[in-house]
């Protein structure tokens, strides 16, 4: 495993970029954006400054490939539970009982 | 058959079944990740319920989430993402053997998640004192949504389930958050001793992961519970 | 084929885990992961005496069509205790915590396990919350099912729902520290030489296992927890006065329940595969084949919960799509069982009691797993659902399954745990009863299913008696089989025939080490050089009898 010491201006270059994010986000909030996007905006910047965090903060991007696999696996996981609970609540009303 | 590890075996901090320093903090680290690993699956229920939920009542959820107070959860982010910093600041140090900055950078890391705790309980008192509080939980104070600005289509009932859910998650939340401070106050305990240094640092490394993912946590809950529906208000 | 030469036969150590130090705090407080093993083997036992006694009263009121023994609401609760003890007491932690936390380390090469204190810790939790548990059985019990279905277990049981969810919450700690555990150790402390091909097959069920317990015990742990705030704030997402949906529930508890069951049975694959192949003196057919499958399990796994609700208002849809994945994930465990079958062939096979063990298995689970398939086909499903059948089903592969695998794995390493033989002659006797009494209890209740017969309900009309006393009587036997090694284990252990380091001559790394073996396990890191289940040619042990000693002698 790597002994890697991140320099100081990296965290400091991450952090401005976490505060930019979380304006973005409540600025993008404020702003009625047509359909869905709202949510597809907030979440997309939630999830940069989640990687950002685990990527640097974390360590991950210097870290061993098994780390990286077990992150993403559990993301995966999660994935499996939202997916196929959703494909039951979504389907529920395709099936109609005349 | 057999061999011995003749050197590695001095460092005071190495534990007896292991070879040596690295197998240690290899061991350790990967420790800490698959614990994460559980702590990303027990959070993801209730995100599972909240995302259905949203999905099934998103004028009462807005409506509801419009009624938190956006500055404080504003404030508590930017603190948090802050605490953020000077927790991989107190690795930085302990890493290149600055002890004073090192056992700065924790105190302040301290200080940050209690002030976030501060706020959360400001909030919760609000929330006490607006009759918000789900159910029967406070016998002498049942939920009333009547305080809350409901938008065309809200069903109070669904207000409710947004509020039980904001308390169950940032109630989790706030658990974890605890949790940290007393993982962070015994590193501090043992900085301040002078244990810490870049030939050990693992423990500040590992502590920080925990408390980096509770803010990663944050950082979702805060646009899901209160950016909701503030696009709806004007 | 010369792997064995270079060793020396380990000497009967004076000092082992057992004798090395003395006295209640030496136990309480050990580090050891084999004192801890032995920990859980206490403790496990005596709440599978308690799921047993449950088992018992269960199997009295059912010998007569009223219910003239218990209460309906006694029933209910009975029934509840009897799996929730099962499941959570004993058959998640059993193989694992016991034989897991002995032969892990051991068989990798290692010390201990990466974190021995947070392996203490772990039984610790277990006793808290087994402790919790009891709390809840003697208040007053619980009486919702083991499955905790909202809305009765939020709104109308009046029983101690908080308190038993409480205990298995906590429970749940103790089986995500073992798997952490687990998986840190294997991957990290594996000895040189040992590398992921040459390890056991054992350890890569127990891999798998800790992935599974990883990634499902979390889900269950916030379902329990909302599941309990629920019912303190009288309103919650699973309740329709607030818009919530009580199948929720289902799909978050089915979730961990149903990864759980493969928690429950690949330890015991595991050690199947062990028995198997060192009883057939042969190497696993197929070994990355039955390595992989463990994995396919652990993964496949998660992907079928919704079986469960196939008549539970779910949607069709997701039924058909949880229909499909669940024949899905038959297919690595048939790949087991085929790979187990094509061992036995043409192999040396020796029938002392852990192999009638590992064939009762094979037998056993593959009737459990067949009749798996029925309830995974939806449209037979909806008939079978909530009857006997569905009981009969999981005691297949979780009695006939796990426990005979436990029960296997016990009596092949209680040499290696105690430094003493078990009798041989009373174990397969015993071996023999429990797989009489168990299909007598079990078999009829395939029957019961299908022609109606509900589960959980103590009141039944007269034509289902028969079998029914057909079900008490071999759950009678079955009770007095399991009575027998619990005598004759624990009086092996003073009494029993003195075992050497490698009694049965098998080249596992466990057996080169003595019997009980030293604290530190091996007195010098081994370095793997052979491959898993290495046996030498018959000519050859001849001449290579450095690491061999004398065979156990019949009883």
């Amino acid at each position: 495993m790597s002994e890697h010491i991140v320099p100081v201006r990296v965290y400091l270059m991450i952090f401005l970029a976490l505060m930019v994010g979380t304006a973005l986000t409540i600025w993008a909030g404020l702003q009625d954006f047509p359909g869905p996007l709202n949510v597809v905006i907030a979440l997309t910047i939630a999830v940069i400054k989640a990687t950002l965090v685990v990527l640097y903060f974390m360590h991950v991007r210097y870290s061993s490939r098994l780390i990286w696999v077990i992150f993403a696996s559990a993301l995966f996981w999660m994935g499996i539970l939202f997916a196929l609970t959703f494909s039951d609540y979504w389907t529920r009303g395709w099936f109609q009982v005349h | 058959m057999g061999h011995e590890h003749p050197a590695e075996h001095g460092h005071a901090a190495l534990q007896h079944h292991f070879e040596n320093m690295e197998q240690q903090r290899e061991a350790s680290t990967l420790g800490m990740w698959v614990f994460l690993v559980t702590e990303i699956m027990f959070f993801g229920g209730m995100f599972l319920a909240y995302t259905l939920y949203r999905s099934k009542y998103p004028e009462a959820f807005a409506s509801a989430s419009n009624h938190l107070d956006l500055k404080l959860g504003a404030i508590n982010t930017v603190v948090l993402i802050l605490s953020s910093f000077t927790m991989a600041m107190a690795v930085y140090s302990t890493q290149i053997g600055k002890r004073r900055n090192q056992i700065i950078s924790l105190a302040l890391t301290l200080l940050l998640g209690a002030t976030f705790l501060g706020i959360k309980a400001v909030e919760y008192h609000q929330k006490y004192e607006d009759h918000l509080i789900p159910g029967r939980v406070v016998p002498s104070r049942p939920f009333d949504a009547s305080g809350v600005h409901l938008l065309p289509g809200a069903n109070p009932h669904n207000v409710e389930m947004f509020y039980w859910i904001y308390f169950a998650m940032t109630g989790m939340h706030a658990v974890h958050m605890i949790i940290g401070i007393g993982i962070i106050s015994i590193i501090l305990f043992w900085a301040i001793r002078g244990k810490y240094g870049p030939e050990y640092h693992n423990p500040v490394e590992v502590s920080g992961l925990y408390w980096h993912f509770v803010d990663i946590v944050w950082i979702f809950l805060f646009p899901l519970l209160y950016l909701l529906g503030r696009h709806l208000e004007h | 084929m010369k792997a064995m030469e270079t060793f020396e036969a380990p000497k009967p150590a004076r000092i082992n885990y057992l004798n090395a130090t003395y006295g209640l705090k030496s136990w309480l407080l050990t580090k050891d992961h084999k004192r801890i093993a032995l920990l859980y083997l206490g403790s496990i036992s005596f709440f599978f005496f308690i799921g047993g006694l449950y088992a018992m009263f269960i199997r009295l009121e059912l010998l007569t069509p009223q219910g003239d023994l218990l209460q309906s609401t006694t029933y209910n609760k009975v029934f509840t205790q009897h799996g929730i003890i099962m499941v959570f007491f004993f058959l998640i932690p059993s193989i694992p915590a016991t034989l897991g936390n002995f032969l892990v380390p051991m068989m990798i090469g290692a010390k201990d396990l990466a974190f021995p204190r947070i392996n203490l810790l772990s039984w610790y939790i277990y006793l808290l919350g087994g402790l919790v548990t009891i709390y809840a059985l003697l208040a007053g019990g619980i009486d919702t099912g083991w499955t905790f279905y909202t809305p009765f277990s939020t709104t109308f049981s009046n029983s101690y729902v908080i308190a038993a969810g409480l205990g298995i919450f906590i429970n749940g700690f103790s089986s995500i520290l073992t798997g952490l555990n687990f998986i840190v150790t294997i991957h990290t402390m594996r000895a040189p030489g040992m590398t992921w091909f040459r390890m056991p097959l054992f350890i890569w069920a127990h891999y798998a296992t800790s992935l599974v317990m990883i990634l499902g015990t979390p889900v269950i742990a916030i379902t329990i927890l909302l599941l309990a705030f629920e019912r303190l704030a009288h309103v919650g997402i699973f309740d329709p006065a607030a818009g919530g949906d009580p199948v929720l529930f289902q799909h978050l508890f089915w979730f961990y329940s149903h990864p759980a069951v493969y928690i429950m049975v690949l330890p015991g694959m595991g050690v199947v595969s062990e028995l198997i192949a060192n009883f057939s003196r042969k190497n696993i057919f197929g070994y990355s084949f039955v390595a992989f499958s463990s994995l396919a399990i652990a993964v496949f796994g998660f992907l079928v919960w919704g079986h469960h609700l196939f008549v539970a208002s779910q949607s069709v849809y997701a039924g058909m799509i949880f229909s499909f994945l669940s024949f899905a994930v038959a297919i690595p465990s048939a790949i087991k069982v085929f790979n187990w079958t094509a061992t036995l062939y043409k192999a040396s096979i020796s029938y002392d009691t852990p192999m009638l063990y590992a064939l009762g298995f094979i037998g056993l689970f593959t009737i459990g797993g067949m009749t798996g398939l029925f309830l995974a086909s939806l449209a037979v499903d909806v008939h079978l659902s909530d009857t006997y059948f569905i009981v009969a089903h999981f005691h297949y592969i979780m009695v006939g399954g796990t426990l005979l695998a436990y029960l296997g794995g016990l009596h092949y390493w209680w040499p290696k745990i105690t430094g003493r033989m078990y009798p041989e002659g009373w174990a397969r006797f015993s071996a023999l009863i429990v797989f009489v009494g168990f299909n007598l209890t079990f078999l009829p209740q395939f029957v019961l299913g299908y022609m109606g017969m509900p589960r959980r309900y103590h009141v039944y009309p007269p034509e289902f008696q028969v079998l029914h006393v057909l079900s008490t009587a071999g759950a009678s036997i079955l009770g007095f089989g399991l009575l027998i090694p619990l005598v004759y284990l624990i009086w092996s252990m003073r009494y029993g025939k003195i075992a050497s380091a490698n009694p049965w001559n098998l080249p596992g790394l466990e057996w080169q080490t003595s019997s009980p073996p030293p604290t530190e396990n091996f007195e010098l890191t081994p370095i793997v050089t052979w491959e898993a289940y290495e046996f030498a040619p018959p000519e050859e042990t001849e001449v290579v009898g450095k690491f061999r000693d004398q065979p156990v002698e019949e009883v």
